[in-house]
């Protein structure tokens, strides 16, 4: 496992490189294009008796390592961004909440399983989406930093030995370091993109009669500047295209090999296969951006905009349970390497140092399961709770029983019981949480997220169609409409007071 | 004068690989270093986790005893293994005690189904998420545990590292071994 671990490692680096070279070469075109420098050889002496045209070359030089300074100077700004705020900059934009044991013991003790199963140094912490949609990542540049995220329709949906199966995956992103390795491959190909952008916006401005000096009409040599000019457009072409292949093959492999991790180390393949089934059947849609979209363990944009070959960021779902299913009789990094070839055709997806590994046993499938799938409304009222707990909900017991759910911006001092339509007090009925809490240690009273009626609010972040009704549903239950001709980014709840943000 | 510089050359040389030798040489007792002390980490973790199962099983206990009034045997039971595990002193005991304490708590929870009253109580199904994931904890420690030695090992014995590991005498992990011996049995195939 360490020979694996070690392998990705290298293999993770020279990639890099891979994409770092690709982006320095265009930063160096598109920098000799812009910036001709003439190292005018030639100068006073004007009837051409010594001609230096091989000379001319050098003036790109100057030009293309400012183009390179430039495109490193992107990149290292946004990898310093990505490498010390990521981790918190996916999980504020996926709004997921931190949790503790008390909220979820059972997530809690699978995250804690997978932990020791696979000889993490220490435990990630464990966030919760409020949303029924089913999906989870991992984020954090290092174990030290890690974390798990999955949504609230994942607890709802999913038995244990499932979460187990997803829980598994993500950790093993963790082990595999992938998070911060994809985070790192997707800024460069997003500075590749970005660079390649502008030299096209040039090459438009410059062809409607914009400004001659782009055009390389220099008087003498201008015939590399022009070869300069051609292959910087090839480029700007290329590139970009180049960038994405490279990030969605490493993308999709990342995924294969966390699926063989989860195999590893749950012993129990079913387990991830399962859930990878509900999760494809799932129809519900989690509101992501593109850029954030291949973290996840399946890809939330799939229904939207489903693409398979060579820009799917993850490999088909059908394709994943298939080699998941096919592994009997024992599981290892080898096993999975042969069912990935049977299922999926030629390819070395593990380093060979990982393949040594002697094949461990299966496990029997969790005997809970059975028992569980008939309490399967529990499991979701169980989810449903956590997540308005997460969202400052309180909960009131009604004498006859009932209990009744206020959201964080209820003001008034009493509420009607809807089963029994007594009159049920704030101040005298007892607050009390959610009903599956685990009461083997004594807990203290569940946290109050902070009160709803300032707007110190994390703001709610929306995807935004531009030009469209929109309906935005805050946190706080209240729905804001948005005109076609809204353009601001962000806008307040007329309810709570807390921002709401246009991606 | 010649001769001088030549000779420094050749020290120079000298030294310069003993220092490499050296260095290679530390690199690698490190790893053996880091990787035994992986497997003592491992190990710890497999004791946490009995510990920790042997705490919970009072509450346990507490809890069912409202319930099951008819199954005095089966609490007794669970008592009485974990009564050995806790007293055992030899590897091999301690194993077989063990194995008999999770053998107890699986029948327990076999049992509670028939209690319809049991099965709705909060504190006993806490008790039971605790217990499970307990029970797994343990299988992934001595799994992770197994993995550690099995690295440990490599080193050892693969070439460069034997060579360190003889000197500093590394002594190779013993493996977990599965004391069941239904999960030990292996599956008889027949080809025809």
């Amino acid at each position: 496992m360490w020979e694996l671990i070690r392998a990705n490692k290298r293999r993770s680096v020279a990639l890099l490189l891979l994409m770092l070279a690709l982006m320095l070469s265009l930063g160096f075109v598109i920098g000799a294009a812009l910036f001709p420098v003439s190292f005018n050889l030639n100068y006073g002496d004007p009837y051409g008796r010594h001609a230096y045209p091989a000379m001319d070359w050098l003036s790109v030089l100057p030009g293309g390592l400012l183009g390179m300074a430039v495109a490193s100077v992107i990149w290292a700004v946004q990898a310093m961004v990505a490498y010390f705020r990521g981790g918190a900059i996916l999980l504020s934009l996926s709004g997921a909440k931190p949790i503790e044991k008390a909220d979820h013991p059972r997530l809690f003790n699978v995250v804690e399983e997978m932990t020791i199963a696979s000889s993490l140094g220490k435990m990630p912490r464990v966030y919760v989406m409020d949303d029924m949609a089913m999906n989870a990542f991992a984020a954090g540049r290092d174990p030290d930093t890690a974390c798990v995220a999955v949504t609230a329709g994942l607890l709802a949906r999913l038995n244990r030995d499932e979460l187990q199966g997803v829980v598994a995956h993500e950790i093993s992103h963790i082990v595999n370091r992938d998070v911060l390795f994809m985070t790192m491959i997707s800024i460069m190909a997003g500075t590749v993109v970005m660079l390649s952008e502008v030299v096209l916006r040039m090459f438009r401005h410059g062809l409607h009669g914009g400004n001659a000096r782009y055009r390389g009409g220099k008087k003498g040599g201008g015939g590399a500047q022009v070869i300069v000019l051609v292959i910087a457009l090839v480029f700007a072409l290329l590139a970009p295209l180049l960038a994405q292949l490279i990030y969605f093959a490493v993308s999709r492999k990342r995924e294969y090999l966390a699926d063989a991790g989860a195999a590893v180390y749950t012993r129990f393949p079913g387990g991830l296969a399962g859930a990878l089934e509900k999760i494809g059947a799932d129809t519900h849609q989690l509101v992501v951006s593109k850029a954030t979209a291949p973290m996840y363990i399946v890809n939330p944009l799939q229904g939207a905009r489903a693409f398979h070959g060579f820009f799917a960021t993850h490999p088909p779902l059908e394709e994943r349970i298939q080699i998941l299913r096919s592994l009997a009789g024992g599981v290892s990094y080898a096993k999975y390497q042969t069912a990935y070839n049977q299922v999926h055709g030629k390819g070395q997806l593990i380093p060979q140092s990982g393949l040594a590994v002697a094949a461990a046993p299966l496990r029997a499938a969790d005997p809970g399961n059975a028992a569980q799938a008939g309490a399967s409304h529990n499991q979701f009222r169980e989810a449903g709770d956590l997540a308005r707990n997460l969202n400052g909900f309180r909960f009131l017991s009604c004498a006859c029983g009932a209990r009744i759910k206020l959201p964080p911006a209820f003001a008034m001092q009493a509420v009607q019981c809807p089963r029994c339509h007594a009159g049920v007090a704030l101040s005298a009925a007892r607050e009390n949480a959610p009903v599956t809490q685990p009461s083997a240690t004594p807990r203290t009273p569940p946290r109050r997220r902070k009160p709803a009626s300032s707007s110190a609010h994390a703001p709610l972040m929306a995807q935004r169609n531009a030009g469209a009704w929109q309906s935005v549903q805050c946190a706080c239950g209240a729905v804001k409409n948005v005109a076609p001709s809204f353009e601001m980014s962000q806008t307040v709840c007329a309810q709570c007071g807390r921002e709401i943000h246009f991606m | 004068m010649i001769i001088v510089s030549m000779l420094f050359l050749v020290l120079a040389v000298i030294g310069g690989g003993a220092l490499l030798v050296f260095l290679w040489g530390a690199g690698i007792y490190n790893g053996l270093v880091r990787a035994r002390n992986a497997v003592k980490n491992a190990w710890s973790q497999i004791d946490v986790q009995l510990k920790r199962r042997h705490d919970l099983i009072p509450n346990l206990i507490e809890t069912c005893k409202g319930y099951m009034a008819h199954e005095r045997d089966t609490l007794e039971n669970i008592t009485k293994a974990r009564n050995l595990a806790m007293g055992a002193q030899s590897v091999g005991e301690h194993a077989r005690a063990e194995s008999q304490l999770g053998q107890a708590l699986s029948n327990i929870f076999a049992v509670a189904e028939n209690y319809p009253d049991l099965k709705a109580n909060t504190n006993f199904l806490a008790l039971q998420e605790e217990l499970t994931s307990t029970e797994n904890k343990i299988g992934f420690a001595r799994q992770a545990y197994n993995d550690q030695a099995m690295h440990l090992n490599n080193k050892i014995e693969m070439f460069p590292g034997s060579l360190v590991a003889g000197v500093f005498n590394f002594e190779a992990a013993e493996f977990f071994e599965i004391e069941d011996a239904a999960e030990r049995a292996v599956p008889k195939v027949s080809f025809s």
